[in-house]
């Protein structure tokens, strides 16, 4: 029997498991939506090509299944670039389709080419112009792979429209035959392993620094053992919050740029630093030769690349964390480290995250930790870019993981909101919360169109600053509060906008009334944008500038 | 600091943006690039020489590992590595000059490979070394043309 690309396009999802597709159709596409007319798989219509690539990336972070988008050829193809590149900083699993022209009009500057193989290889872990029928099932059922296995990352599968309509009996699928995953490094993990434990062993004041590769490697279990044991502080970047639940005694929550000042003195003190996934971003580290100063430094990581790129190592493990961290903690015995840990609590006592309550404005963290309350911790936070993800990162505790959706590498505005979305298809029995920017929220506003039509039940708390919040703070502290282009001016009515799209819309102007505010949003049966109209010119803090040491943190009332 | 860098790749139409693309993206200095197939028709040899500390040859060496089409990078020492290029040199010359040039390209091993009233032409092979020499020595009678392939290396076998 033949089957025709579009037909094997989906069969083969089918078989991987795939239930969900976020898309938008035009012409290179039309066989293959021709083929989702009639298939089981949900085709998620979203409003454009970025909504429908953050939403497979939302789906995925929450899910740990690879997200699935479709775009069509040209325009639409283009529009999925910022999504790919995002969910590449990430560390996301997905895998991107876009129609091509036929094969024979490929290089003609036909209608809606572009070379879309071209522009994303930067952005793609790998990708694919797939120019025979017959090579279709072998690509699809690598993407997969690739996409899924050691550092997950995005693929991008462009496929021209003969190469839909083309029958081939070489549809089934066979054994993969790929270049093995390198390990550069031919480290003798065992031996690591126990170097690591010996230096755990004689640690006085260790810190596990844990991101984003925990919460991939599913290595919560291990990881809180670990800590337990061994009685070690954890902090996590934003890309690690919940591995580590953020409500335990040894929680630190987040370091770097806004991190809290507990977790970067920590860090600046420690002498020895227990990296988990985390790569040693420059928002985490601040100055790197200040970093850590007098720590050693064990470094866990799936990505040999990842290993003494920023910062030398000196126990490298190359590997999945849960293997590892499962591994080392068999051969740690309890420890304690009171000397440390009272340290630490005094730290905590003294330098808590704080903000001015005083006046009668809604401050936008009071508006995160109310939905912190009212949710009791457990829902999925999908946040914008600015401030009001670093006000997320730092009041919305977290005690699992999978559960923070937030544009941590790019810093993508207009992220989370549709995103969000993905979230709640791929966790239908959670509450998903996106805690949005005004600025950012408007950059991919027009999804409350998807949302209504599919009934996907998000909730979106804007916290209204009139500003682009997080651009206007640094004007204020680093260019003498020249506010060039950041003030967004009249807000328009969100209100407004959320009932004309079908959602429900509430505005919040008083602090009293943002608690029913939220609860309210919970009981309606609909996507809520509730417009929280906060403090405009609340700062975020604490904040290490540019380039400083990250104890060296800027506060409140400073810098102004 | 120089190195060579012998990378063995799936051969086919993308390879060579995604390898080239690596190292623009992560802006590395590449001063040659040669790619050619292998023993097997299905694995292209790409010869990377790149300039840059240890570092930076640990760094690419791993990025270019981790893409999907890489089967292996190793890192040859020029002590311990044949290396060759190929030069073409076309080089202005006079009934006074013409056995001038021919002599120095004698002295390399180097052929004459076309002749005209006006010019010489010549193909050199060997270590980088020779072929600067020459173009060096032929540089004063004027170099009309030049076409270099780039280096390629293959590790040597036998014990140091
Ligand atoms: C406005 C703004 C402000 C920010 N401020 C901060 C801040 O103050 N603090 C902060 O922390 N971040 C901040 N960020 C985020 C920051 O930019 C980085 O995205 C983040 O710090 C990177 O997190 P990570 O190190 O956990 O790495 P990730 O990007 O999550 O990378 C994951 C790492 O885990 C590895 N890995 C993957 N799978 C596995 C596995 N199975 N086993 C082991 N390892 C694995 C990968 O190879 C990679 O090295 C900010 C972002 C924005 C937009
Ligand atoms: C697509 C994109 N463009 C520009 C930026 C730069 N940027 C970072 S934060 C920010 C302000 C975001 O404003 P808003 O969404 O209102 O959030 P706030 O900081 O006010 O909470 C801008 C413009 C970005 N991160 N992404
Ligand atoms: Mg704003």
């Amino acid at each position: 029997m033949k089957k025709s690309g579009a037909k094997i396009f989906v069969d083969t999802l089918i078989e991987h498991g795939v239930d969900t597709i976020f898309g938008f159709p035009g012409g290179a596409v039309l066989p293959i939506y021709d083929q989702l007319y009639q298939s089981p798989v949900r085709h998620i219509l979203t409003r454009h090509e970025q909504g429908a690539i953050h939403a497979a990336d939302g789906y995925a972070r929450v899910t740990g299944k690879a997200g699935i988008c479709i775009a069509t050829s040209g325009p639409g193809a283009t529009n999925l670039v910022t999504g790919l590149a995002n969910a590449f900083m990430d560390s996301v699993p997905l895998i991107a389709f876009s129609g091509q022209v036929p094969t024979s009009m490929i290089g003609n500057d036909s209608f809606q080419e572009a070379d879309i193989y071209g522009i994303t290889i930067p952005v793609t872990k790998y990708n694919y112009l797939v120019k025979d029928v017959n090579n279709l099932r072998r690509v699809l059922d690598e993407a997969f792979h690739i996409a899924r296995t050691g550092r997950p990352g995005p693929v991008l599968i462009d496929i021209p429209k003969d190469v839909q309509i083309k029958e081939t009996e070489f549809w089934e699928g066979k054994e993969i035959d790929l270049p093995p995953n390198h390990r550069a490094d031919d480290l003798d993990i065992q031996k690591q392993i126990k170097r690591a434990a010996e230096a755990i062993r004689n640690a006085k004041r260790p810190v596990l620094y844990v991101g984003g590769g925990a919460i991939i490697s599913g290595a919560s279990e291990p990881l809180k053992k670990l800590a337990e044991k061994a009685s070690i502080p954890v902090t996590t970047t934003l890309m690690g919050k919940g591995s580590f639940p953020e409500t335990h005694p040894l929680s630190l929550g987040m370091l770097g740029m806004h991190g809290t000042k507990y977790a970067n003195y920590a860090v600046t003190e420690a002498d020895l630093l227990i990296a988990i996934g985390a790569r040693f971003d420059d928002r985490v580290t601040g100055d790197i030769k200040r970093f850590a100063p007098n720590a050693g430094i064990i470094h866990i990581d799936i990505d040999p690349a990842e290993i003494s790129k920023i910062i030398k190592v000196d126990i490298p493990m190359v590997g999945d964390a849960n293997d590892i961290l499962s591994a080392l903690c068999k051969m740690l015995e309890s420890k304690r480290h009171p000397e440390w840990l009272d340290k630490i609590a005094e730290w905590k006592r003294d330098y808590p995250l704080s903000y001015d309550k005083s006046g009668n404005e809604i401050k936008p963290q009071y508006v995160v930790e109310k939905i912190y309350e009212v949710t009791k911790g457990d829902a999925i936070i999908a946040t914008e870019v600015g401030q009001n993800q670093m006000w997320a990162a730092q009041y919305y505790l977290l005690d699992r993981p999978r559960s923070f959706v937030s544009s941590g590498g790019l810093g993508t505005m207009g992220f989370g909101f549709p995103a969000s979305i993905g979230a709640k298809v791929g966790c239908p029995d959670r509450v998903v919360f996106d805690i949005a920017g005004d600025g950012s929220f408007q950059m991919t506003i027009q999804e409350l169109a998807t949302a209504v039509q599919d009934g996907i039940n998000v909730k979106i708390a804007i916290l209204n600053n009139g500003y682009l919040g997080m651009v206007r703070q640094w004007q204020e502290i680093f260019f003498g509060r020249r506010y060039s282009s950041t003030c967004l001016g009249k807000s328009p009515d969100f209100v407004a906008i959320a009932k004309g799209y079908g959602a429900e819309g509430i505005r919040v102007t008083k602090p009293e009334d943002v608690e029913p505010a939220i609860k309210q949003a919970l009981q309606t049966d609909k996507p809520v944008v509730i417009d929280f109209c906060v403090s405009p010119e609340e700062n975020v803090f604490p904040m290490v500038p540019p380039g400083e040491a990250i104890d060296k943190m800027l506060d409140q009332g400073s810098g102004k | 600091m120089r190195h060579i860098l012998s990378v063995l790749v799936r051969n086919h139409a993308g390879v060579l943006s995604h390898v080239a693309g690596l190292f623009t993206r992560r802006s590395y200095n590449i001063e040659s690039l040669v790619a050619g197939e292998t023993e097997d028709p299905d694995i292209s040899r790409i010869t990377i020489v790149v300039a840059g500390d240890e570092r930076v040859l640990e760094q690419v060496s791993k990025q270019l590992g981790k893409l999907v089409d890489v089967i292996s990078v190793s890192d040859l020492k020029y002590d311990r590595a044949v290396t060759r290029e190929l030069s073409i040199i076309t080089v202005k010359s006079t009934a006074k000059t013409r056995y001038e040039i021919i002599e120095i390209a004698e002295v390399f091993g180097a052929k004459v490979v076309d002749m005209s009233e006006k010019t010489i032409t010549i193909e050199i092979t060997g270590e980088e070394r020779v072929i600067k020499n020459v173009v060096n020595l032929l540089r004063p009678f004027g170099i009309e043309e030049m076409a270099r392939t780039g280096l390629i290396a293959l590790g040597l076998k036998s014990p140091s």
